[in-house]
């Protein structure tokens, strides 16, 4: 019995890094066209001839000097993993671009294979490579793969059991200057490391500062003065910081070997409709009327009216009321004695009724429709250009047009776009977005039943959009001079369009869902757990009470206390009660603006409050709740005034 | 020639400047601050720079060909302060002053070939034209000027990236762009598009500002 081979896919972002996983593993992991949306890292193993081999998807990185939290956890995974083996998947058509990363993965002196993927894409723009000759000037084996058709993926198998490892990789050699102060802190470095003392000395004149921390455990402190002074002089001498020499060294050394092993042939010809899309897409008009009917025909069409509505109506009266319920309502009212526990299932609002009715047959077709939207943009290659194309929007509230991201990821889960909201560059980003996200960006559920609430009057409909992106660009607005921190600029790359697959965007909005309920449908039961307990208890009804009376103020009746406490929960269990309610007809088309308006504002769910804690700490995190809850009471007072008491009209 | 010390290029400066620009050929000793039997006075007279009487100083033809060299050089180095070095403030005028004077013949074309030969300084005024400039035209030699100022379609390779901290500078050097890359400009707005090899990005005016590219024509 072997021991598990462990292997790392390292490269940059959007190579083909998670297909080749799927080919490799057979498991499915997020394949997306956009640096930022995977920040774990994926795990999977595979049996081949008899070994066991243990592979493990990074997230993508530009160099082993990190500067994304992406390349934070790749990074460390290379470091501290102890992987047998790194491929290094590069896209082959920009072979040029991608080598320095090579280079630097060769100094680790972990035994490095290179992949040269979507060799397909190459073959297209004509360009054909002299793999042996790269093999023999890097000194390491080279595969040519198309992950995605499954080409080659066994060639790297092979190579991988049939250790050892003879090759020799030959490192890049930087200036003269560089090379001695490197050569005398590789002197210095005493311990044992899992990478080369060689890449360690570079880090370290690099003044890397987890490398740094590593090495002061075991090393003379003075190790860290050493690198500094070495820094110092060498900058003196270059008179560019060492960071920009040594990238700069890479990529010439980078060009050199491409012009060795290129040969262009016939360019076959570029399929006109990509290339068309690809460039209207960004195109500085009419970029923007198709990010309108993108929106239009994904969010409002598909979402909100085919998800929320037509999808919605059909599981909740057919599939849940009809079929599921009544069954179970009458087995239980038969069969239990106990009223409580008639009340804790399946009366008004039991685990079943409730927790499980809003969980799935709301919000799942909601969610589902929005995640199915959300793979497509990310599958297409469409959200980055959508960064580029509001960038100039976006740096008016203190962002940049990478926060489109986070931002239209929080339509479909504002929980899952906080996470996402640290791939933005600065925290003064991370905290503009995360506010935003916490008031006026209303997740798919809620959006979803919204919609469907407000789809009766088209003017009540439009008030809402208005005044949530009046709030979204005011309260971004004044954010960008409230809160400190430096200035951040924009700049991200472009991949082409590509058609998406539809198995991956199924496997992927799977994927997405299965993460969503793990977190969310617990939390309805807890919430109906919660509310049966105080409804026995008779705490809910003084709850409501309580929350009912500021209501007033606001011309709201006693029945939409319950929605902010349901809302409590999650945003949108308070939605789906909005929904409930408005089904019943209790509200007034002016109610229903104010608390639409009140309930989208409102406190975040408490998932999403959590993982607010958890990326922006306890501090930011309640600072945010109680900023939001009290502009959300302000928002609905001041509507309340305009609309009922100076207007006096009925919508 | 002898060599004008830098006192006789103020004067030069500031009666080029009076005659080209303001329509006063002449201009006082007071103005200018000297006396009428000042070294200075005396030696840019001995050149035949200027003619004089009893009040008042004037150029000649060829002090104002002379004169106008110091001013170019001077608006240069203003130029090359603002947009290369990244200097603001009253330290642009002080510098420069001193600055100018080391700029000679030759030199002062090559930092108006980087500068993309500009053709006003950055308070505005006009910078004249040296030999580079003319040349440049017909020719199509190289310039060297900001991504941002590139239009649709123009060529160029990246020189120096300037202006942005070291940070985000190594985050575009590990993104390959980098001076020696070859990009070519494919949008302008919103946001500024280029290509470098097969791959494509998209960068703001920030960045676009800081990247400086040799224009290469076709």
């Amino acid at each position: 019995m072997h021991n598990k081979i462990k292997v790392l896919l390292v490269g940059n972002p959007n190579v083909g890094k998670s297909a080749l996983f799927n080919a490799l593993t057979g498991k499915y992991v997020a394949v997306s066209n956009y640096p930022g949306t995977t920040v774990e890292f994926t795990q999977g193993e595979v049996q081949y001839k008899g070994n066991s081999i243990e592979i493990i998807d990074t997230p993508g990185m530009y160099s082993m000097l990190p500067i994304s939290e992406e390349e934070k956890v790749a990074r460390n995974l290379i470091l501290q993993g102890n992987p047998d083996w790194i491929v290094n998947v590069v896209d082959a058509k920009n072979l040029e671009r991608m080598l320095p990363l090579t280079f630097q993965l060769i100094e680790t002196g972990i035994p490095v294979i290179l992949v040269l993927n979507m060799m397909d894409e190459a073959k297209r723009m004509g360009l054909e490579i002299d793999c042996e000759k790269l093999s023999q000037i890097l000194g390491l084996p080279v595969i040519k793969t198309v992950s995605i058709k499954k080409i080659g993926v066994k060639d790297i198998l092979n190579l991988i059991i049939n250790a050892p490892y003879t090759y020799k990789p030959n490192s890049i050699k930087y200036d003269n200057e560089i090379e001695q102060e490197i050569e005398k802190l590789i002197n210095f470095i005493k311990g044992d490391y899992k990478i080369s003392k060689r890449l360690l000395s570079i880090l370290l004149l690099q003044k890397d500062e987890e490398i740094s921390d590593l090495v002061k455990v075991n090393e003379n402190e003075d190790i860290i003065d050493v690198a500094n002074t070495s820094r110092r002089k060498l900058e003196e001498v270059f008179r560019v910081s060492l960071d920009y020499m040594i990238a700069l060294k890479r990529q010439l050394v980078a060009g050199e070997i491409v012009q060795k092993i290129f040969k262009k042939v016939a360019k076959e010809k570029e399929s006109k409709v990509v290339s068309f899309i690809s460039a209207i897409t960004i195109h500085r008009i009419w970029g923007y009327p198709i990010l309108f009917l993108v929106l239009y025909f994904g969010l409002y069409k598909f979402v909100g009216q085919f998800g929320a509505g037509t999808l919605v109506d059909f599981i909740e009266t057919n599939i849940f009321e009809e079929w599921l319920l009544s069954g179970l309502t009458n087995l239980i009212e038969e069969g239990i004695k106990n009223d409580n526990i008639k009340e804790l299932l399946i009366r008004d609002y039991g685990v079943i009724t409730l927790g499980l009715k809003y969980a799935i047959a709301i919000i799942l077709p909601i969610v589902t429709t929005f995640f199915l939207f959300f793979s497509i943009l990310e599958d297409s290659g469409y959200l980055p250009r959508l960064a580029f194309l509001l960038d100039r929007v976006f740096k008016k509230i203190g962002l940049t047009g990478k926060a489109v991201i986070p931002l239209v990821l929080g339509f479909g889960c504002d929980t899952m776009a906080t996470m996402v909201t640290r791939t933005l560059n600065t925290k003064k980003e991370r905290v503009i977005a995360t506010i935003l996200l916490s008031l006026a960006v209303p997740c798919s559920a809620q959006l979803g039943v919204m919609l469907a609430v407000l789809s009766t009057s088209s003017t009540l409909l439009a008030i809402w959009v208005f005044i949530l992106v009046l709030i979204f660009f005011i309260v971004g607005y004044f954010s960008k001079y409230f809160i400190r921190g430096e200035k951040t600029i924009f700049f991200v790359e472009i991949p082409p369009v590509r058609i998406p697959k539809l198995s991956n965007i199924i496997i992927k909005t799977y994927t997405r869902l299965v993460w969503y309920f793990k977190e969310v449908l617990p939390l309805f039961i807890y919430a109906s757990l919660l509310i049966w307990v105080g409804r026995i208890t008779g705490i809910f009804d003084l709850l409501l009470k309580i929350i009912a009376y500021p209501l007033q103020f606001i011309g709201l009746p006693y029945e939409s206390a319950k929605v902010f406490l349901f809302g409590f929960f999650r945003r949108d269990y308070g939605a789906a009660g909005l929904y409930d309610l408005h089904k019943q007809g209790v509200f007034n088309n002016n109610q229903l603006l104010i608390l639409s308006v009140m309930l989208t504002l409102f406190l975040p769910c408490i998932a999403q409050f959590i993982m607010t804690v958890k990326e922006r700490g306890l501090k930011m995190g309640i600072s945010i709740a109680l900023f939001v809850t009290v502009f959300s009471i302000l928002t609905g007072y001041l509507l309340h005034l305009i609309i009922n008491v100076f207007l006096g009209i009925s919508l | 020639m002898t060599e004008l010390i830098e006192k006789q290029e103020e004067i030069l400066e500031q009666l080029w400047i009076s005659k080209n620009e303001k329509n006063k050929n002449s201009v006082t000793y007071e103005v200018l601050g000297v006396s009428k039997h000042s070294e200075e006075i005396s030696s840019l007279q001995k050149e035949g720079l200027i003619n004089l009487d009893d009040e008042k100083v004037w150029l000649t033809e060829e002090g104002d060909r002379k004169g106008e060299k110091v001013v170019r050089r001077h608006r240069l180095a203003e130029r090359l302060l603002v947009d290369v070095i990244d200097v603001s403030g009253k330290e642009i005028h002080d510098t420069a002053c001193k600055l100018e004077h080391y700029l000679k013949e030759g030199i002062e074309d090559k930092v108006c070939t980087l500068l993309g030969h500009p053709k006003t300084c950055p308070h505005g005024n006009k910078i004249p034209p040296g030999a580079c400039c003319n040349v440049d035209v017909k020719v199509g030699d190289k310039y060297v000027v900001p991504l941002s100022s590139l239009k649709f379609g123009q060529k160029g390779k990246i020189v120096f990236i300037s202006g942005i901290s070291d940070k985000n500078l190594q985050s575009l050097a590990s993104m390959g762009i980098l001076p020696g890359a070859k990009i070519v400009v494919k949008q302008t707005f919103p946001s500024y598009l280029f290509g470098i090899g097969n791959s494509e990005f998209a960068v703001d005016k920030t960045v676009a500002d800081a990247v400086y590219v040799r224009i290469e024509k076709d």
